[in-house]
């Protein structure tokens, strides 16, 4: 297996809603069961990714638009859009990470199984809601990226096991060309709703896992403006420092004026 | 839900619909009686369709996932800072107000919190036997590894000052007294940050409520721990210390300001400090470390009532402690908002809700109306 970056582009216009992807993940990666819960408002009984499902398939249920990218009016809109890790440029949970568990292969961001110590602060360092502490196991769980698969020059089991290639694996240059020719072909065919969700306005600075999805993409429960909180790291230590100072300041005057009564 | 993936969608959304029931109920009282039925039925379970969409969200599933921090680790922000203040307490009682017992019971008090936090943080890791991992790498753009740092390094420091002087109380010589004072001024230094960096480790968090405060929670945090670390040694017995009376009256009064700056805000974010279950345990622990013991201890000012101090101190600990546990239970409920990390504009219009959410209302009223 060459060095090359490569990623996953999810178009969801393909996906059939099979759940195959989460199924091959979950043979492949040993990866434990959801429980059987109802959820009672589409065929997504899963919710969410989390420690237990490292890819899920979303069913986005809507009244239909008339006209809307070739909608006839009548019925509902049925899409369907299998998410996983984002494999972040620069990653929240890999920033937060104290132990130096997560780590950056040449294309993902991994969770090193015998490092993590179980801290569960990358949980609130992922803007996308992805990597999660299994409580029972103790250690924090996301998408590999299938990285033993690949080294061993495989593709991922998700894009292996999709039956409609919505799930596709490559060097990312090369998904990245693949995406906008199939968004100019939407477009061209009607749907002009259309569009490649990448943030690469904030400072996440861009996905190694793209989607193409049609609408709006909060629907997806996609944030359009996710950041890494690192950012904010300047302000709260000047915070800290300013506080310090104050400690300082104030038992120094304290003991100044203090003594006993 | 037992894997808390639909935090929103549990019991709320889940309850028997009671107005359906009883409208289903009195359709079939109405059918035995008359052998038909007028009016209207009920809306099929689940009915109207349920709608993903750029008003909806994902069917209001969060996008974030919750802090799964245990029990331990808001104790651990409390003891911490109660720990870390004690050891500036201690070196300025040495060395400005010659108050040698109060030094003394200050350094302990940073020990035994030292101790007790790395009890508290070890327990808390779904691993607790790889605790030293944390040891392995120094990583300062993680507030975590900074912590961990700082911990080790206030543990070590303040241990070793409380020995040094011990030493020192023992055999006074120079180098003796040199190695203890040393000691005790890396063991201060160490102690200023770990004293408030739990308010920059749960800020730089993608958490709303928390983000939105980083620039007043360690200070908030911090003057939580000075004002607990007052109390605590004024309960040892040092309630005749002017000093610490004046340095617990600073922290009230900046806790005081602190809860005005939450309350007079009106960003969504800081929601869940206001209302539910989170926003009323801040609120009290916000009353018993800020008004309360700061009128209680301007009072000292003027009394030498061992009561009112202890009654001012207990206030502190109190309101310290709940406080940290105020601020994680909101942090968790600002994980659920799904609203925010959306950024949908929160009006509350049939249109915006989920239909789960809706739908239960919707039959109610129709029952009622």
């Amino acid at each position: 297996m060459s060095a090359t970056t490569t990623g996953f582009f999810t178009d969801s216009t393909l996906c059939i809603g099979c759940k195959a992807c989460e199924v091959a993940c979950k043979e492949w990666n040993d990866v434990g069961s959801d429980g059987l819960n109802w959820s009672g408002f589409s065929y997504d009984n899963t919710g969410a990714v989390g420690h237990s499902t490292w890819r899920h398939v979303k069913f986005v249920e809507n009244v239909t638009e008339t006209g809307r990218g070739g909608n006839s009016g009548d019925g509902i809109s049925w899409e369907f859009s299998s998410d996983v890790c984002k494999h972040c440029e620069l990653a929240g949970c890999l920033e937060a990470c104290p132990t130096g568990a997560i780590v950056r292969t040449e294309s993902s961001v991994f969770v090193q199984p015998d490092v993590c110590n179980g801290c569960s602060y990358c949980v609130v360092g992922c803007p996308f809601g992805v990597v999660q502490k299994n409580e029972k196991d103790g250690r924090a769980f996301k998408c590999t990226f299938c990285y033993d698969r690949q080294r061993a020059g495989l593709e991922p089991a998700c894009a292996k096991a999709c039956p409609t290639k919505s799930i596709m694996f490559g060097p990312l240059d090369e998904l990245r060309l693949k995406a906008e020719t199939r968004l100019e072909e939407l477009h061209a065919r009607g749907m002009e709703d259309a569009q490649i969700y990448n943030p690469e306005h904030t400072n996440v600075g861009g996905i190694h896992a793209f989607f193409l999805v049609r609408g709006n993409e909060k629907a997806y429960n996609l944030p359009p403006n996710p950041e890494v909180p690192t950012k904010y790291l300047k302000t709260g230590w000047t915070a800290s420092a300013i506080g310090s100072a104050m400690l300082v300041a104030g038992a120094a005057l304290a003991f100044l004026a203090g003594g006993r009564r | 839900m037992s894997n808390g993936k639909f935090a929103r969608t549990t019991e709320r959304d889940r309850v028997p619909d009671y107005a359906s029931e009883r409208r289903l109920r009195e359709l079939r009282d109405e059918a035995e009686q008359r052998g038909s039925v007028t009016g209207q039925g009920i809306a099929p379970a689940g009915s109207p369709l349920p709608r993903a969409s750029e008003q909806t969200g994902y069917y209001g599933i969060p996008v974030l996932k919750q802090p799964q921090w245990t029990w331990e680790i808001p104790l651990y922000f409390a003891v911490g800072g109660a720990a870390g203040s004690s050891a500036t307490i201690a070196a300025m009682a040495d060395w400005i107000g010659d108050d040698y017992e109060l030094a003394k019971h200050a350094r302990w008090v940073a020990t035994a919190g030292a101790m007790a936090s790395s009890a508290l943080l070890i327990s808390d890791l779904g691993r607790p036997p790889r605790f030293l991992n944390m040891l392995r790498i120094i990583k300062p753009q993680s507030a975590m590894s900074v912590g961990a740092w700082t911990l080790a390094a206030f543990g070590s420091f303040t241990a070793a000052s409380t020995f040094a002087k011990m030493v020192q109380e023992r055999w006074d010589f120079l180098p003796v007294k040199i190695v203890a004072d040393l000691a005790q001024f890396a063991a201060a230094i160490a102690g200023l940050p770990f004293h408030n960096y739990t308010g920059v480790l749960i800020g730089a968090t993608v958490i709303p409520a928390w983000n939105k405060n980083i620039e007043t929670l360690p200070i908030h945090f911090g003057m939580s721990g000075v004002q607990s670390a007052c109390s605590i040694l004024e309960l040892l017995g040092h309630e005749d210390s002017h000093a610490l009376n004046v340095l617990g009256m600073m922290a009230a009064a900046w806790e005081t300001y602190e809860g005005v700056h939450i309350e007079t805000r009106a960003e969504r974010e800081l929601r869940p400090l206001k209302r539910g279950t989170s926003g009323w345990v801040v609120r009290a622990g916000g009353l018993l470390s800020g008004p309360l013991p700061a009128a209680l201890r301007l009072a000292c000012l003027f009394s030498n009532s061992r009561k009112l101090r202890q009654a001012a101190a207990v206030a502190g600990i109190a309101g310290s402690i709940l406080t940290r546990y105020g601020w994680m239970s909101a942090g968790k409920a600002s994980a659920r908002d799904w609203r925010l990390p959306l950024e949908i504009p929160d009006t509350e219009t049939a249109e915006t809700k989920p239909l789960t959410e809706t739908v239960i209302e919707k039959i109610s009223a129709e029952k009622v109306g």
